[in-house]
């Protein structure tokens, strides 16, 4: 009887260690934003792991990373003309937002990836934008999503790099993801999905730090939990910059 | 050479906000303006986001302010009584515009307001002064002294309160400065501008102040009303980024001292020409944007949840 339960236990093991599962690490796990922080980049690697031989059912394998910051609420307004100016008349409040959404993939989606695998997996970047469907609800919610996503394109912390991740052989994949100089501080999460006809089969997460440091952190502490003590300070730098401007060109002009 | 702004958020090369602080700087010393009507449209336009442009902008503006006074009370050419019956004014306006603010960002729409502010008030008071200087150039240039008259006896003449202001040789009434430090003061603090550029035409045209007084006494009155603007904008909102204060304000006093200098070569009628020149270049852009089709009609608000 215990016999034939370890059989199971071992049939069902090799079993679902029959599909290919994807494996992969960062070169860095923490992002440091110092004064003279000016982007960064982060470089993925892994391997697609099999418990088989390397066959013709291989050939449908696809990687796709993505890279997100965290999500926050954002406003979207949209400009009406009233009175021949040009003013904000209509804004939606998108719930949740990501402030960084790179994604990375070895070839173009549609080869790779299929609609429902992606909006299931939440793959690209307009499946982590959401719109509640309040009762203030908007007419064309899609609109002001894409919107969102031109946005952030235009900034540069939106962005696609499709066939960018590159295969080495049929096992070891990598890519470098650069992070811009832009960069919100938060956690951060990479997402690698493997991909099979279309379908995601597997997917491994790890996060990413993204931390103010040394100065950049003191300063953003102070601002935010002694305010005063910190516009006091602001305005004492402001008027001995002024005085020693003044001082310098008197001295300069004796 | 790239530097991360802690509040704003992301990098920025060094040497261009130098830049930016030092020639808005000159303006600032040679036409006693704090400048920051130039400059926080200037720091929206390379990507600072629009609330920490205004905040930071009102510290530097002290900077520079302070640095231009400075020079000015060495030359003697500031009214302090006059200066301090401003203040007062000021004091009291930036409170209220800091509540003007608050509600109509409640409504949405502060972004246009603070546009409609600047094309009026720039057109109005750039119009003005650029006909009247002109004018006065062209006498000037005949060869027939321009002699403003010295006892214009208006309605101002007639309010209570009188006070002597020796620097300024004036005999009037402390309620209309008052009320111009007022106006000045809501309108600092709605349009994140220090408002020389309102007050200056107002204290040379409704006060009938000489105009080598004016630029040290808008200057003084400036730093009081900036400074508190920029307490009330580090307490309430945070906004005020200590990093990008620095470059701006270390370009900025440089230029100021620049500008002062300047100014004692130029003609008070070319000066004034000059400023007016440049109040109306940025009221026509500014209009121009307000009228002119959009390429994006979409924008993005603040971030929420920080």
């Amino acid at each position: 009887m215990i016999r034939f339960a370890l059989f199971l236990a071992l049939v069902a093991t090799s079993a679902l260690a029959e599909g290919p599962r994807v494996i992969a690490s960062l070169s860095q796990n923490a992002v440091a934003i110092t004064t003279d922080f000016s982007g960064s980049e982060i470089f993925v690697y892994g391997a697609i792991e099999r418990q088989r031989a390397i066959n013709y059912s291989d050939a449908n394998l696809g990687v796709i990373i993505t890279v997100f910051g965290p999500s926050s609420p954002v406003t979207v307004r949209k400009k009406d003309r009233v009175f021949g100016i040009w003013a904000n008349a209509e804004s939606a409040v998108i719930d949740s937002a990501p402030s960084f959404y790179a994604l990375a993939s070895t070839g173009p989606l549609v080869d790779i990836l299929s609609d429902a695998s992606n909006s299931r997996a939440n793959v690209t970047v307009d499946n982590s934008i959401h719109i509640a469907a309040g009762p203030r609800g908007i007419a064309d919610p899609d609109v002001y999503r894409e919107a969102v996503i031109r946005l952030n394109r235009d900034r540069g912390v939106y962005f696609d790099m499709i066939g960018e991740v590159e295969m080495v052989g049929k096992t070891l994949f990598q890519t470098h993801i650069s992070l811009p100089a832009n960069l919100v501080e938060g956690n951060y999460t990479a997402r690698i999905f493997l991909t099979k006809d279309g379908e995601v089969i597997d997917d491994f997460q790890t996060g990413i730090r993204v931390r103010k440091v040394g100065l950049e952190r003191w300063i953003y502490n102070l601002a935010h939990e002694n305010s005063l003590i910190y516009g006091l300070l602001s305005i004492l730098v402001a008027l001995m910059a002024g005085w020693g401007a003044s001082e310098m060109f008197r001295l300069l002009r004796r | 050479m790239q530097i991360y702004l802690p509040i704003a958020e992301q990098s920025v090369n060094a040497f261009l906000l130098l830049g930016l602080g030092g020639g808005v700087g000159v303006l600032s010393g040679l036409f006693g303006v704090g400048g920051g009507f130039l400059m926080t449209p200037l720091l929206i336009f390379i990507g600072i986001p629009p609330a920490v442009a205004v905040a930071t902008e009102a510290n530097q503006i002290v900077a520079s302010s302070f640095s231009g006074v400075l020079a000015h009370l060495r030359r003697r050419t500031v009214d302090i009584k006059m200066g301090l019956v401003l203040m007062a004014g000021g004091g009291v306006g930036s409170v209220l515009g800091v509540q003007v603010f608050k509600l109509l960002r409640e409504l949405g729409q502060v972004e246009l307001l603070v546009s409609l502010c600047y094309v009026v008030f720039l057109g109005v008071v750039g119009g003005l002064m650029f006909i009247e200087s002109v004018n006065a150039l062209r006498k000037t240039r005949k060869g027939v002294v321009v002699r403003r008259k010295k006892h214009q006896h208006g309605w101002i003449h007639g309010l209570p309160l009188k006070m002597r202001f020796r620097q300024s040789n004036l005999y009037i009434s402390a309620i209309p400065p008052f009320l111009i430090g007022l106006c000045v003061g809501i309108l600092a603090a709605i349009m994140g501008v220090g408002g020389g550029f309102i007050m200056v035409p107002a204290m040379i045209y409704l006060l009938g102040m000489p105009t080598a007084v004016v630029v040290g006494t808008s200057l003084f009155q400036i730093i009081f009303v900036t400074g508190l603007t920029t307490i009330l904008h580090a307490t309430q909102n945070q906004t005020v980024d200590a990093a990008l204060a620095v470059l701006l304000l270390l370009g900025g006093v440089v230029g100021a001292q620049i500008g002062a200098q300047l100014g004692v070569r130029i003609k008070g009628e070319q000066l004034r020409v000059l400023l007016a020149m440049l109040v109306l270049i940025v009221c026509i852009k500014l209009g121009y944007n307000l009228v002119a089709t959009p390429t994006e009609l979409f924008s993005l608000g603040e971030r929420g949840g920080h």
